[in-house]
Formats: structure tokens, C-alpha cells, sequence
């Protein structure tokens, strides 16, 4: 971590500090009570937190940095998923070799994909992954099913081989046996705080995910993908080819997606094909836009954001709401509801597109630089400096080049 | 032979409706260069114009006259329609029969104003982001519409009906010297061709012998220096996406009765229509009617047996693998033209 300047350190500390402690932070609300229900920290949740959170950030590498706009990437999540289920099902349930094999096989995938779509800029680009992806997902239902399992989707079985698994070794996804879906509950008073093995698993990998992505960003690297952003043409009339760069990225962002497919399948030793449809591709550009395209912190946000208000938007019924709104009289309380019945429990995607929409026209930075808005108008004070105090101020609150 | 002729007709009105589709998006990004991913939810939204227009006319009052009892000894009371009330007995049950063909008058009006109000209200702020924002959102707003539709008419295909008079098939071969049940086509179907070329026929039309047509054609190839000569290039221009937003709509209300609508149905097939324009090449209307065809047929000769046999699961990808080839060995596709989209 030396290289690291003192802010990114910063940043990644401050990640590490709410992931390690999401489980407490995620869980305001004492069990039991009314608000009970927009409490996080229950672990099945948490972990697809930071699954998603992992699969924005590897998005982000090449949306952000490049700006080649993929529509194709949930078919890595699946590739990886549908491998780790395999290396659950031939050698072994510990989840270190199916994870490391969904990376490998994303990755070669990538690269294959990557090549071909990469001949392409602009919307050509963004098409012909679709194409692939979509390619994947229709053969993943039929004629693969051998493979795939087709509409059932993959799963594991005890009649399976499992040849590095002794007689009598754990039947569940486990890390060196530790089973994946253990936890513990903890409770203090009328909180109650779940710790689970799975979400510290995948919690470490993503702190890890992240380390690498600041790394990427900070790097000559980095640094070119984002010359490709701003003018491809330019590099290559300074004889550059920037096709090895654009690949490379390509191909580490569909490794961070198989990388989350086979964390996904790890959780949960399941695999279907819908994971692969172009709405699942169209999910991860919603998350990383919403959280703020290349920045560090913004996809996680977004993955987060958007997978937490799924989850509590789409449990809120009219029942929930006649619960909070039971102070009005009677005729106003019925007309609220009404007014904001459709766009919870199964209206929660129209909240989404809503949403998405607003972010889209008025802060194309996302929630990252809805943030930075927001800080800038704390130090507005400064704009009413006399010249040299102006300067210092511009200076300083120009927003970093992240 | 006979096989071969009855997959070329299998293939047309899917055709038809790739084809109506990515004429729409092309009309859209040739003239306003925007990337419009909403234009699958307007094909959607025409659909459910030819169903809210069979449910108006499926609306009724309870007879004030009972007209026998039922089972349990009460007086039954039949269900009058209204239309009957309004339009008379004979009248009223036609327009029932023929209330998807009846919609497209419904839907006309109903297209124009949503492609208008859709220009005005949101595209028009986004001529000059990059296309990545235009795309993402027009993708927000087609999620919008999509829920929006599946609020009202939930989320189960609603089946509407052609009426009486197409609703058989015919036997196509008996009239070209084959065996009888050789080629079994429906009559909708045809139909359904014949209104689109009618329609692709029209748009052409317009384009090419009105002044109107002239002037977007100007637009379209220098917008720059027709607004220069004093003439409101982006009011023309807005009517074109209305026009184009009307021809998806319709491209809607005809494929109603083939396919039960469905809130999705929009998303399946612009995926795919993107896949046509992209083939045919951005920014060309005959390179999309061209594909549009072209993909359509070809993909229902991919799901012929013969072709199975030797390659299974090609009738799942082929328009990918089609569109994959052509995307690399014809930058611009069929038909495009130098310099649209190549930033």
C-alpha cells in the first residue's frame, strides 16, 4: 500500500471501515420495531452489496475509464456463475477453486468477446456486445443445456463426483469448512447484529476488487484508458495502438464480473441463464451510472443504493403504508396512498427508471458529484473572497480528476 | 420448394415489424441524431392502443329489461355494450370485430402526441450530450413506460383478435400448383405485410415528393445550413419524431393480434431492431427496411428442421451471428453512409 497517495489510502480505509462493519451500521433499528424493516444487515442482502458492488467497479473500469459502453457484461456474470457451480459440482465444495475458475473462465471469455467487439467504437460497440451477450444467453437456454441445465438452471446434487471432496467432507459451499451460510447473532439490547462467514468473504474480496481498481486508476495505465475517453483519435495519429490498452481493460472488467458470478454461485450454489439477459447487462450500467461513472467510490455506491432500495422498496405494501400514514384523516391518508401505490412493491422498477431518468438529465456525475454539489455549496462563502483568497479557494475545491 | 416458399412467408411479418421498427429509429437518428432506446416502448404502447381501444368497446351496462332467469330463479340481466347503444346492433358488433384495424385511427393521434410531447419534453435537452447519455436516458424512460403499461394492464399478455373476416389461414400453395396444406399462412399475417409496406411505401413517399420530405431531407444532410436559409429545421424535425414514433405505433396496433401484447414486448424487440439498424447500417432508411427483411426471413429459415439438424440452436442466434459478420467485415453495414456515427 505504499504507493498509494494518503487520500486513496484514506478512501479504502474508510471502505474497508463500513464493509468490516456494515453488519452494525446496515441494522440503526432494534429489531422488532416498526422501522425494523429498512434495516440492511441481514447477510443474504449485504452479501449482494458487495457482489454487485465488485461487479460495478470491474463496469467501471472500462465505462469509466474508456468510455466504450458495454451492454453485454451481465454474460460474464453468468459464465462465472455457471463455472463455479461446475468446480462445486466435479472437484471440490470449497468455493476457492470455483472462484478462482470463474475468473479464469471469464476472462478467457472476455477476451475472445473483447477482440472482436473491440473493432468497434461507439454504438457499434455497445450493439455488438449485446449481440454476444444475447447470443450467450439464448444458447445458454437451449442447445448448451447439457451444460447449462437450460430453464432449470444449474445446480449441485449429491450424486455429484466431487473428486478432491473426502467421505465425509461438508456437502454445503464452505471455505476450508467453514460453511458459507453460518453466522452468528449477536444482540445488544433490542438490536440484534448477524455476522455471517459468507458476507466476510465476499467483503474481503471486494475491499481487494477495490484496491485494485484505485490501483488501476492511479497507474500510467489508468491513465491512458482515459486518453482513449478523450480522444482515440489523437493516440493513434501519435502512432499509438490503443487496441492492447482497451483490451486490457475489457478483459479485467469481465474478470471482476466472473469474479462476482462465482461469488454469487458460492453463496448460493445456483446458476440460470437469466443472470446473462441484456436487463441483468442494463442493471450494472444503471449502478455505475447511478453512483457516479469514473469515480472510485461511485459504483459501489450505486450497486449498493440500487440493491438496497430494491429490496426495501418492493416490500413496502399498502399495508406498510396505511401504517405510517394513519395520522392523517382519513380521505387524505387514502389519497396519499393511492398517489404512492404505484410506485412501490411491484412498482419499484418505475421508481428505478424514475430515478435513473433524473440522475441521467440532472446530475450526470451521479451521486458522487451530487455529493461534491453539496460540499461545494457548504464553502460557498468563498467565492465572495477578495482575488488571491478566489484563487486559493478555485484551487483547492476543483474537483480531484477522479 | 414448397418448404422453402412457406418459411420466406413465415419470415415477412416478422420482417414487416424489424423493419417498421428500425425505420422509426432511423428516421429518429437521422434526423435528430439521437439514439432513441425508447422507441421499443412506443412500438409497445401502440400495441395496448389497439387493447385499450377493444376494452372501450367491450364496455357495457347491465339491461334494464331482464331477459330470462338463471339458474338460481333471479331475474338475469344481460350486458349491453355501449357501442351498441351509441352505433346500433349491426353496426356496433363490426366495430367490435374491427377494433384492432379501428385502433389505428385511435392510435395515429395518440403516437404523434407522445413523440411529440417525448422531443419536447426530454430528447430536445440531449441533442448535445454524447450518445452514451442519450442512450441511457431514453433506456430510463422505456423501464418508465414499460411499468407504467404494466401498472395499468398487468403484467399477462392480454390476447386481442383479428377481425372475423382474416382470422383463418388460407392455403397459399393450392394457388401456386403445389399439394393442398402445402403452405398454410394466415390471413392476418399477409395482411400485417401488406400494411407495412403500405406504410414503409408511405413514409418513403412523403420523404421523397413533398416539400416537407425535401426540406428534412436537407435537414438531414446539413441541418447547419437549412436552419442558415430561415427555415425552422427542429419544429420539422419534431414532427418527424412524432411521425416515426406514429409508425412504430402502428407497426404496434397491426402485430396485436399475432402476438398477444405484453408490457416487455417492446424491450424483445428493440434489441433486436437495434441489431436490424446497426446491419443496415445508421442513419439509412432502405438499409433498414432492407435488413429488417433480410433478418426476418433469414431467421425463420434458420428455424427450419433441415437447418436445425445441422446446426442446432442456430434459429436462437442467428440474427447476432448475422449482425456480428456484417459489423466486422461492413463497418457501416449494408447500406450506411461514410462518416454517420464515426467519432
Amino acid at each position: 500500500m505504499q504507493s498509494l497517495t494518503k487520500k486513496d489510502f484514506l478512501l479504502l480505509l474508510v471502505v474497508a471501515f463500513l464493509t468490516m462493519a456494515a453488519p452494525i451500521i446496515l441494522n440503526p433499528f432494534p429489531a422488532g420495531s416498526g422501522l425494523a424493516q429498512f434495516n440492511a444487515g441481514y447477510p443474504d442482502l449485504m452479501q449482494r452489496f458487495v457482489i454487485f458492488g465488485i461487479f460495478a467497479i470491474g463496469f467501471n473500469i472500462l465505462f469509466g475509464l474508456t468510455g466504450y459502453l458495454s451492454f453485454g457484461h451481465a454474460a460474464f456474470l453468468g459464465v462465472g456463475s455457471y463455472s463455479a457451480v461446475w468446480m462445486m459440482k466435479l472437484l471440490s465444495m470449497n468455493v476457492i477453486p470455483a472462484i478462482l475458475l470463474s475468473v479464469i473462465v471469464a476472462g478467457l471469455f472476455s477476451v475472445v468477446i473483447g477482440f472482436v467487439s473491440l473493432r468497434r467504437s461507439g454504438i457499434y460497440f455497445s450493439i455488438l456486445t449485446l449481440a454476444f451477450a444475447q447470443m450467450s444467453f439464448n444458447l445458454a437456454y437451449s442447445v448448451l443445456t447439457p451444460i447449462t441445465n437450460g430453464e432449470t438452471g444449474l445446480q449441485i446434487s449429491l450424486s455429484d463426483p466431487r473428486i478432491l471432496d473426502g467421505a465425509n467432507a461438508p456437502s454445503y459451499p464452505n471455505l476450508f469448512g467453514a460453511q458459507m451460510n453460518a453466522a452468528t447473532t449477536l444482540d445488544f439490547g433490542a438490536w440484534s447484529f448477524t455476522f455471517s462467514v459468507g458476507y466476510y468473504l465476499c467483503a474481503v474480496i471486494m475491499l481487494l476488487a477495490f484496491y485494485i481498481s484505485i490501483r488501476v486508476f492511479r497507474s500510467p495505465f489508468g491513465m491512458m484508458l482515459r486518453a482513449v475517453k478523450s480522444n482515440q483519435q489523437r493516440m493513434n495519429y501519435t502512432g499509438l495502438n490503443t487496441k492492447p490498452y482497451t483490451l486490457a481493460a475489457f478483459v479485467i472488467s469481465g474478470m471482476y464480473a466472473g469474479l462476482a458470478g462465482g461469488l454469487l454461485a458460492a453463496m448460493d450454489p445456483l446458476a440460470g441463464a437469466e443472470r446473462m439477459q441484456w436487463t441483468a447487462s442494463g442493471e450494472v450500467v444503471l449502478m455505475t451510472i447511478l453512483g457516479g461513472a469514473g469515480t472510485l467510490l461511485g459504483p459501489v455506491l450505486g450497486a449498493g443504493f440500487i440493491k438496497y432500495f430494491e429490496n426495501i422498496f418492493s416490500k413496502i405494501n399498502d399495508n406498510v403504508l396505511h401504517g405510517w400514514f394513519s395520522f392523517m384523516p382519513d380521505g387524505l391518508e387514502d389519497m396519499l396512498i393511492a398517489v404512492i401505490h404505484p410506485f412501490v412493491g411491484k412498482g419499484w422498477h418505475l421508481t428505478l427508471g424514475l430515478l435513473f431518468m433524473l440522475v441521467v438529465i440532472f446530475l450526470p456525475g451521479g451521486l458522487v458529484e451530487g455529493g461534491q454539489r453539496i460540499g461545494r455549496v457548504f464553502r460557498r462563502k468563498d467565492r465572495n473572497a477578495g482575488s488571491v483568497e478566489a484563487d486559493a479557494a478555485a484551487q483547492r475545491n476543483t474537483p480531484p480528476a477522479e | 420448394m414448397d418448404a422453402i416458399l412457406l418459411q420466406l412467408l413465415n419470415g415477412l411479418d416478422k420482417g414487416s415489424a424489424y423493419a417498421l421498427i428500425a425505420l422509426g429509429l432511423t428516421l429518429i437518428f437521422g434526423t435528430l441524431g439521437v439514439v432513441n432506446f425508447a422507441h421499443g416502448a412506443l412500438f409497445m404502447i401502440g400495441a395496448f392502443c389497439a387493447v385499450t381501444l377493444s376494452k372501450i368497446f367491450t364496455l357495457s351496462h347491465k339491461a334494464s329489461e331482464p331477459s330470462g332467469v338463471d339458474f338460481l330463479g333471479k331475474p338475469k340481466y344481460d350486458d349491453i355494450l355501449y357501442i351498441k347503444d351509441w352505433f346500433g346492433e349491426t353496426a356496433g358488433a363490426w366495430m367490435l370485430d374491427w377494433s384492432v384495424p379501428l385502433s389505428i385511427l385511435f392510435a395515429v393521434p395518440i403516437m404523434l402526441a407522445v413523440g411529440f410531447v417525448m422531443e419536447r419534453g426530454l430528447i430536445k435537452h440531449f441533442y448535445k450530450r454524447p450518445h452514451a447519455d442519450q442512450i441511457l436516458v431514453t433506456f430510463g424512460l422505456a423501464i418508465v413506460l414499460q411499468e407504467v403499461i404494466k401498472y395499468f394492464y398487468g403484467a399477462n399478455p392480454i390476447p386481442t383478435s383479428a377481425p372475423e373476416a382474416f382470422r383463418g389461414s388460407f392455403d397459399f400453395g393450392v394457388m401456386l400448383g403445389f399439394d393442398p396444406n402445402a403452405i398454410i399462412y394466415p390471413y392476418w399475417r399477409l395482411i400485417y405485410f401488406a400494411f407495412s409496406a403500405l406504410i414503409i411505401g408511405g413514409v418513403f413517399a412523403f420523404l421523397q415528393f413533398t416539400t416537407f420530405g425535401m426540406v428534412v431531407r436537407a435537414g438531414m444532410a446539413d441541418r447547419e445550413t437549412v436552419g442558415l436559409l430561415g427555415i425552422n429545421i427542429d419544429k420539422r424535425f419534431t414532427i418527424m419524431f412524432g411521425i416515426a414514433a406514429a409508425v412504430a405505433g402502428l407497426a404496434g396496433v397491426m402485430y396485436a393480434p399475432i402476438n398477444s401484447p405484453n408490457y416487455h414486448m417492446g424491450m424483445d424487440f428493440l434489441v433486436l431492431s437495434f441489431v436490424v439498424v446497426v446491419v443496415g447500417g445508421m442513419g439509412s432508411l432502405p438499409g433498414a427496411v432492407l435488413a429488417g427483411f433480410l433478418l426476418g426471413v433469414l431467421e425463420s429459415f434458420a428455424s427450419m428442421n433441415e437447418v436445425k439438424n445441422i446446426l442446432p440452436g442456430i434459429d436462437q442466434i442467428i440474427i447476432y451471428v448475422v449482425a456480428i459478420l456484417i459489423l466486422l467485415t461492413r463497418p457501416r453495414g449494408l447500406m450506411g453512409r461514410k462518416g454517420v456515427m464515426e467519432e
